[in-house]
């Protein structure tokens, strides 16, 4: 299977870019990492009639960590953020994720925001925008705007991006220093997109739950957050029973499809046990 | 479009449709057939090449996407230093017998460099998830592991570090 035909464009610079595919009005795509944009041209299910190439754009690439945020540059590659220790030590769930991408030479070209914008319901990066309210920076010939996380996703692999925009950087706000974060998920086989994931993120004070976060992949068009289950851990002492309890109101609030990887029975206990272990891992990291 | 690039430690110059793959272009092109294409789609690992020292699956790059790069295949391993003039890893696989059809075996030699270069003295989970994205459905692995040990003992001999135990390995590091 080979990519159909297409024009090859490299932007030169972001104002660039966005001309280019202004000038295609529609018809162009970005590529980054190309990790899933590629097989979906080589299996011939998007004939764009361009390709704007964002990788040499050098202010694209790159990220920060912050006291209180992660910004990640548009061409900055999985194996990146994986290789930074301090993010591990900072936001766990970020490290537990981002190891579970794929496999390492997918990680070595594919980007946090090409994931991101591709919006794959099970995959991880955007389960993690969710989990952690990230907002996106899109720009086009008209300009640049800023979108949520939680307006952004719109149904499978679909977004509100215009297609004549191009994310230039996403920004992770991260948990206070004492919170604990968790990700878990599923999969068959290793490197493989999971069945299920959940994501957790647990705030604790005086040994009660202050604040609780928790998203889940795998069950929906896009990734969700459970507030219902978030709603039991408000002001409840951490402790098993009550992260059994969050598992059973997330098993109750999803409504995933079955398929030949898993049936919605399965996935939806999936979920319900993954979110207990996953609330049990953050809060164990909690300080 | 006109590109060029270094593969295997020369220059290269060539003609490429846009769409034209990395692998293709090094197949079709340069000749470099021990890039085995097998899945087409990222999946089964066989078409691993290195780009600038990091392995990436050349099926799911373009070739005008590798100009201005350094690209590595199975035929540029070959440094004089082992048996018959292999690589360490070459020799190891061949040793432990780390094959039985050779189709996945550049795509997995390859992995191997680039995991031994950043880690003489990986575990044995670690050789295990490393080599997951890479397919072979005749060995059931186990050779390959062992091929793997065999590589990082070799590597860690000729770069002077004492081939230690395991363990001792660790302080290496």
């Amino acid at each position: 299977m080979k990519a159909p035909r297409f024009e090859y464009r490299a932007a030169t610079s972001v104002a660039h870019a966005t001309e280019l595919l202004a000038e295609y009005d529609g018809d162009a795509k970005v590529l980054a990492g190309g990790q899933s944009l590629v097989p979906l041209l080589n299996f011939r299910l998007s004939n764009p009639a361009a390709l704007v190439d964002i990788n040499g754009l050098g202010e694209l690439g790159g990220h920060r960590l912050g006291a209180d945020e992660l910004h990640v540059g548009a061409v900055c590659r999985h194996r990146e953020i994986e290789r930074d220790p301090q993010i591990a030590a900072r936001c766990p769930a970020i490290a537990d994720a981002v190891a579970q991408i794929g496999h390492v030479a997918i990680r070595n070209r594919g980007t946090v925001v090409g994931s991101i914008a591709h919006a794959d319901p099970a995959a991880e990066w955007p389960g993690l925008a969710m989990l952690l309210d990230a907002q996106f920076t899109a720009r086009a010939v008209q300009g640049e705007r800023t979108i949520a996380a939680g307006a952004f996703f719109d149904g499978f692999l679909s977004t509100v991006l215009d297609p004549t925009e191009v994310i230039t950087a996403v920004t992770f706000p991260l948990p206070p220093v004492a919170s604990g974060s968790a990700w878990i998920e599923f999969a068959r086989r290793h490197g493989d997109f999971a069945l299920v994931g959940v994501g957790a993120v647990i705030e604790c004070a005086d040994e009660s739950i202050t604040s609780a976060r928790i998203v889940v992949t795998g069950v929906s068009d896009t990734p969700v957050r459970v507030a219902a289950a978030e709603r039991v851990l408000h002001g409840a002492q951490p402790g098993e029973a009550l992260f059994a309890e969050a598992g059973r109101v997330v098993a109750t609030q999803v409504d995933p499809i079955s398929d030949i990887h898993g049936d919605a029975t399965y996935r939806r206990r999936l979920a319900q046990v993954l979110t207990r272990r996953a609330l049990a891992v953050a809060a164990d990291r909690a300080a | 479009m006109r590109i060029s690039m270094e593969v295997n430690g020369r220059g290269v110059e060539v003609d490429v449709e846009d769409r034209t793959s990395l692998a293709d272009c090094l197949r079709d092109r340069l000749g470099l057939t021990g890039v085995h294409l097998g899945c087409e789609h990222g999946v089964c690992g066989a078409c691993t090449v290195l780009l600038d020292g990091s392995s990436v699956r050349s099926c799911l790059l373009f070739a005008v996407q590798a100009a201005g790069h350094r690209v590595t295949t199975v035929e540029g391993l070959a440094d004089g230093a082992g048996q018959g003039g292999l690589h360490p890893v070459q020799t190891a696989f061949m040793a432990c017998h780390g094959l039985q059809c050779g189709f996945c075996t550049p795509g997995l030699v390859l992995t191997t460099c680039e995991l031994l270069a950043e880690d003489p003295a990986p575990t044995a989970e670690e050789v295990r998830a490393r080599l997951s994205g890479n397919l072979c459905r005749c060995t059931g692995y186990v050779k390959i592991f062992e091929a793997v040990d065999r590589a990082a003992e070799l590597m860690r001999a000729r770069s002077g570090t004492a081939a230690a135990p395991a363990g001792a390995a660790e302080d290496t590091r």
